[in-house]
């Protein structure tokens, strides 16, 4: 598990480092970004659905936003 | 078997972009979208900032077009490298702080080294002739061609039948007679479009795709370089002016004051890199001051940030001064009457 910390940053800037995290991953890697943006709730899962990643699981916990992901293949 | 021809389409989250996509996808061309992070977009952020608008989460058109069109979408940090865009456009600005044409130049520019990079063969922008004043008329669309080193690589689409041939037209990679002649500012050949494709639910973004066209926010950017004395900016800098009511009640300081409480918890996430304000007697807004102070600033600024608060018609309401998250003073003053805050001083 790869843990991306996204705290402090607004939409889009955490899906462009959860993208950019992901672009050296491979396929079945999974990737756990922290955010503050609650943003990302909507826009991690949209990105990923696109490019073809699967969300695990996303929760919020105490303000914090916390979104695990599997690379898909590609 | 013929090879299948790549594209990588600019997406703005508009309409334009959309259906310029979707008419290479309706080609047989495969399409994968690329998306400019300049930190003035309108897509992102903003709606994370202010409480109301919360409870109803703005979508990301970007990411909402490329998801209805099935295409990839790549979004790119462009941060720093804008900054020179906006800062020295050679083309100057549009109505406000947009400097249009030098950053369609730009965009189009980063598109075709990314295509380069990734083996694309064309880019494809949604722009249409006589669409804005300033980026997209007859006259700017060979500049944005030629300056952004795309050259006949760059096809619109939308209007490619009122331009000449590009090199995707001319190797027949895309057939030019179902490509579009739209021009002129009207909506409808695109709202027609839309229809026949099915899409519904389309992003109509006013001004354009960035605050840079919005006259407030430009009003903003250019006090923050008029009292810096220098055209220069930070992410943060930018995030600011987004937020608040801002005063400028003398050259060497300005007030960032806390709207509403999603505002208020922003500033909060910059408590530590400021000098802040709060109301302790009474309810109040959260204010930073960006700048330097000097005898009797703080007591000015504690006027002000206490006539936000609940304690506007108080004889005295407390007032804590923090610098860099650790509290250096704390004051008691009557706050000013509304006429005492100087239109002067808004920005
Ligand atoms: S509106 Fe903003 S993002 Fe769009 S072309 Fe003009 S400067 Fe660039």
């Amino acid at each position: 598990m790869i843990e991306l910390d996204a705290r402090r940053l607004m939409c889009p800037m955490p899906v462009i480092k959860a993208q950019n995290a992901i672009k050296t991953m491979t396929s079945g890697d999974k990737l756990r970004v922290t955010c503050s943006d609650p943003g990302v709730m909507q826009d991690i899962p949209a990105w990923s659905r696109i490019n073809g990643h699967t969300i695990l699981k996303a929760e919020e916990i105490d303000h914090e936003y916390i979104i695990t992901i599997e690379v898909g293949d590609d | 078997m013929t090879t299948q021809r790549k594209a990588v389409a600019l997406i703005s989250g508009g309409l334009d972009s959309l259906l310029a996509a979707k008419v290479m996808l309706e080609q047989g061309i495969h399409v994968e979208g690329i998306n400019f992070y300049t930190g003035f977009c309108v897509e992102g952020h903003t709606h994370a900032i202010r409480k109301k608008d919360k409870a109803k989460p703005k979508r990301n058109n970007a990411l909402w077009s490329a998801e209805t069109l099935g295409i990839k979408l790549h979004i790119i940090d462009v941060i720093d490298e804008y900054k020179d865009v906006l800062i020295n456009p050679k083309h100057g600005y549009g109505q406000n702080m947009n400097p249009c044409l030098d950053c369609k130049v730009f965009m189009v520019g980063k598109a075709k080294e990314w295509a380069d990079e990734n083996g694309f063969d064309f880019i494809i922008t949604g722009e249409v002739i006589g669409q804005r004043p300033m980026s997209q008329r007859r006259e700017t669309m060979p500049i944005i061609s030629a300056e952004s080193g795309a050259d006949d690589r760059l096809l619109r689409p939308l209007c490619a039948q009122n331009l000449p041939e590009t090199l995707p037209e001319r190797e027949g990679w895309v057939n030019r007679d179902e490509l579009h002649d739209f021009s002129g500012r009207t909506r409808k050949p695109q709202m027609a479009l839309a229809e026949k494709f099915g899409l519904d639910d389309y992003a109509q973004p006013a001004g354009g795709c960035c605050f840079l066209t919005d006259k407030a926010y430009s009003v903003k950017l250019a006090d923050l370089w008029a009292s810096r004395g220098k055209k220069e900016y930070e992410i943060d800098d930018i995030m600011l002016l987004k937020v608040g009511r801002h005063f400028r009640p003398k050259p060497n300081f300005k007030l960032i004051v806390a709207r509403e409480e999603g505002e208020n918890n922003f500033l909060q996430g910059y408590r530590k890199q400021f000098i802040t304000l709060r109301t302790m007697s009474h309810k109040g807004p959260l204010t930073l001051l960006d700048g330097t102070v000097e005898d009797g600033d703080l007591e000015l600024a504690a006027k002000i940030v206490a006539r936000f608060s609940q304690g506007r018609d108080a004889e005295s309401v407390d007032v804590e001064v923090a610098e860099l998250g650790e509290v250096i003073k704390s004051i008691s003053i009557k706050p000013f009457s509304n006429e005492e805050i100087q239109e002067a001083w808004r920005v």
